[in-house]
């Protein structure tokens, strides 16, 4: 058995180790891999806070596309000088309060957290109970709201033009150090009397609540913090991207994600965290495919959108023969690791006796 | 201890239980047999506020908890056995107890409560580790009915705990709730299996389409005509 303070002394090596690593990373290669990296990281978060809402509290919800708008919006307007505010709003001039505000970064990106975790409780509250498809559905019309809001309010969000200039404050630092806080507070949350709360919500709702869960309690707390990273989250995407438009955050978005925790196993943050980065990598290692190719004789035409096709198709080949995702429902753990490297040695060691 | 007091229940524009009153005394089992669709299980998701009252009061230890939430309920001291074994099927069997004494914070209470509940299902204590849903339907039964005593309830309500089981696994079930009964916890129990709930109750309510038609302790009814007809198939 593992020692819990040997753990805690192996976390922290490995977020050195990690440290090391974002230095090296975001000293040592070029933009282009530090933005796969960069976006990997985002879905990481992003893929872990959906996780606990429908991985861990089994509610389907479509939503996150909004909670990062929301996010993103927010970030940008507190972010952005006001003279240059005053610039780019030309439909329409800016509200009030943000012709004034300008906050740091990581105050904004907090209060992206907030705003997005606000919009989740008001609308959680009637939503949540809504089971299966149907809360799906409402949550899915809830974002595609926040998207025509955004484009039909031009003197908070600039319209279909959208918010350009956005000072570029996001790199590896705030993307990964985001994922470890996002990972850290969500584990924490999973392992608690309140995580399993959440796990029996998800396995049986009668059942829950006939042992004294209060139902609207968790799902409703659940969803707020799961918007609220999803709002950080956006807040990171907006400043990596340095421009956001209603367009940005349509349902495409919000099904990246699902990918990612289809992909990664629901219910387990470690596969979540591969899947992040694997779909990341496999977005932009795939782009050849879309410029046509050739097996032996048959020539492939340049089909644009061709990757999506071919996620389409791992996401199939995936719900056919492994439904619980990469991971299933394994999580990663020291012991387990350790065990792992022990089984190695010990497979080793006779098939070096026999060879000497 | 519970007093139910002209109950009326609808769903949509069902009348579902027409103003029904009926008492159960402390530490004693009582029994609501009734046919399919009298309204038993209503009652009991009534009582539990799993479905909302019209009028009528529910008084719980001289406490009114018509209007409490479900959770309010249970940490009065009421736990439901919901019926169909709503057990947490991806969750261990260790885990669905634990998640039994959710409301619960007295961990040395909880450890020897868990240790009662092994003695009573000394098979579950050998699958702890065992997802809940790989049991047999008997298992699972008795993992549901060891989860609502993890609660250490004052009032245990049974819905149907002999559905679907084999008869020798029903005879099981009925010797367990006389069991728990004899530790003092009162039960009320909803059965179709008239015959077996009527040999153990001390008190027995019949009812039919939503109304209260007969009452009297277990042994009397077991000699009612009526009762012979209808639910015994004497």
């Amino acid at each position: 058995m593992m020692k819990r303070q040997n753990a805690k002394v192996f976390t922290i090596l490995a977020l050195i180790v990690l440290s090391i690593l974002v230095y090296l990373a975001q000293n040592k290669l070029d933009p282009y891999q530090i933005r796969i990296l960069n976006l990997g990281a985002i879905y990481v978060t992003l893929g872990v806070s959906l996780n606990l809402i429908y991985g861990f509290t089994g509610q389907f919800s479509l939503g996150h596309a909004g909670f990062m708008a929301i996010g993103a919006y927010v970030t940008a307007l507190l972010v952005l000088p006001p003279y240059y505010k005053e610039m780019i709003f030309i439909l329409e001039p800016l509200a009030w309060p943000f012709t004034v505000i300008h906050a740091p970064f990581l105050i904004a990106l907090l209060c992206s957290g907030l705003m997005a975790a606000l919009a989740a409780f008001l609308i959680g509250l009637p939503v949540l109970r809504l089971k299966g498809d149907y809360l799906g559905i409402a949550t899915l019309g809830f974002a595609e709201i926040i998207r025509v809001i955004a484009n039909n309010l031009p003197h908070i969000t600039n319209g279909a033009l959208g918010i350009k200039g956005i000072p570029e404050f996001t790199n590896l630092w705030w993307t990964v150090g985001v994922a470890v806080v996002t990972i850290y507070i969500i584990k924490g949350l999973v392992h608690s009397s309140y995580g399993r709360a959440l796990m029996a919500i998800r396995e049986n709702e009668i059942a829950a609540e006939v042992i004294g869960i209060n139902l609207t309690y968790h799902k409703v707390m659940s969803f707020t913090i799961s918007a609220f990273f999803a709002g950080v989250a956006g807040g990171l995407f907006a400043c990596l991207l340095t421009t956001i438009d209603p367009k940005a955050f349509m349902f495409i978005m919000t099904y990246n994600i699902l990918i990612v925790l289809v992909l990664g196993g629901l219910g387990s943050i470690t596969g979540t965290v591969i899947a992040a980065f694997l779909y990341n990598f496999l977005l932009e290692y795939l782009r050849p495919i879309e410029a046509g190719f050739q097996i032996g004789p048959i020539v492939f035409p340049a089909i644009p959108g061709l990757r999506m096709v071919t996620f389409s198709v791992v996401l199939l080949v995936l719900i056919i023969y492994k439904q619980s995702g990469l991971m299933g429902g394994f999580e990663f753990s020291w012991q387990a690791f350790f065990q792992f490297v022990n089984k190695l040695f010990t497979k080793k060691k006779p098939t070096e006796g026999s060879t000497s | 201890m519970l007093k139910v007091e002209n109950l009326n229940v609808f769903y949509g524009g069902i009348h579902a239980l027409k103003g029904i009153t009926f008492e159960v005394p402390q530490a004693k089992i009582t029994t609501l047999i009734g046919a399919n669709g009298a309204g038993k299980s209503t009652t009991l998701r009534a009582i539990c506020s799993l479905v909302k009252t019209k009028t009528g009061k529910i008084i719980f230890k001289e406490k009114d908890i018509t209007s409490f939430s479900t959770d309010q309920v249970v940490k009065m001291g009421v736990a439901m056995i919901p019926e169909g074994r709503k057990i947490f099927p991806n969750l261990t069997v260790q885990e669905n107890l634990d998640l039994g004494a959710f409301t619960r914070q007295d961990k040395e209470g909880i450890a020897k409560d868990l240790n009662w509940v092994y003695e009573l299902f000394p098979r579950l204590k050998e699958r702890l580790w065992q997802k809940g849903g790989t049991l047999s339907g008997g298992e699972q039964q008795m993992l549901a009915v060891a989860r609502g005593l993890m609660s250490r309830p004052k009032l245990l309500m049974l819905d149907e705990p002999s559905l679907g089981l084999a008869p020798l696994l029903v005879q099981e079930i009925i010797e367990i709730i006389q069991k728990i009964s004899q530790e003092g916890i009162t039960i009320l129990l909803v059965e179709q299996n008239a015959f077996a709930a009527l040999k153990i109750s001390d008190y027995a309510y019949v009812l039919e389409t939503g109304r209260l038609v007969l009452k009297g302790s277990g042994e009397e009814l077991l000699k009612e005509e009526k009762v012979k007809k209808a639910y015994l198939g004497e």
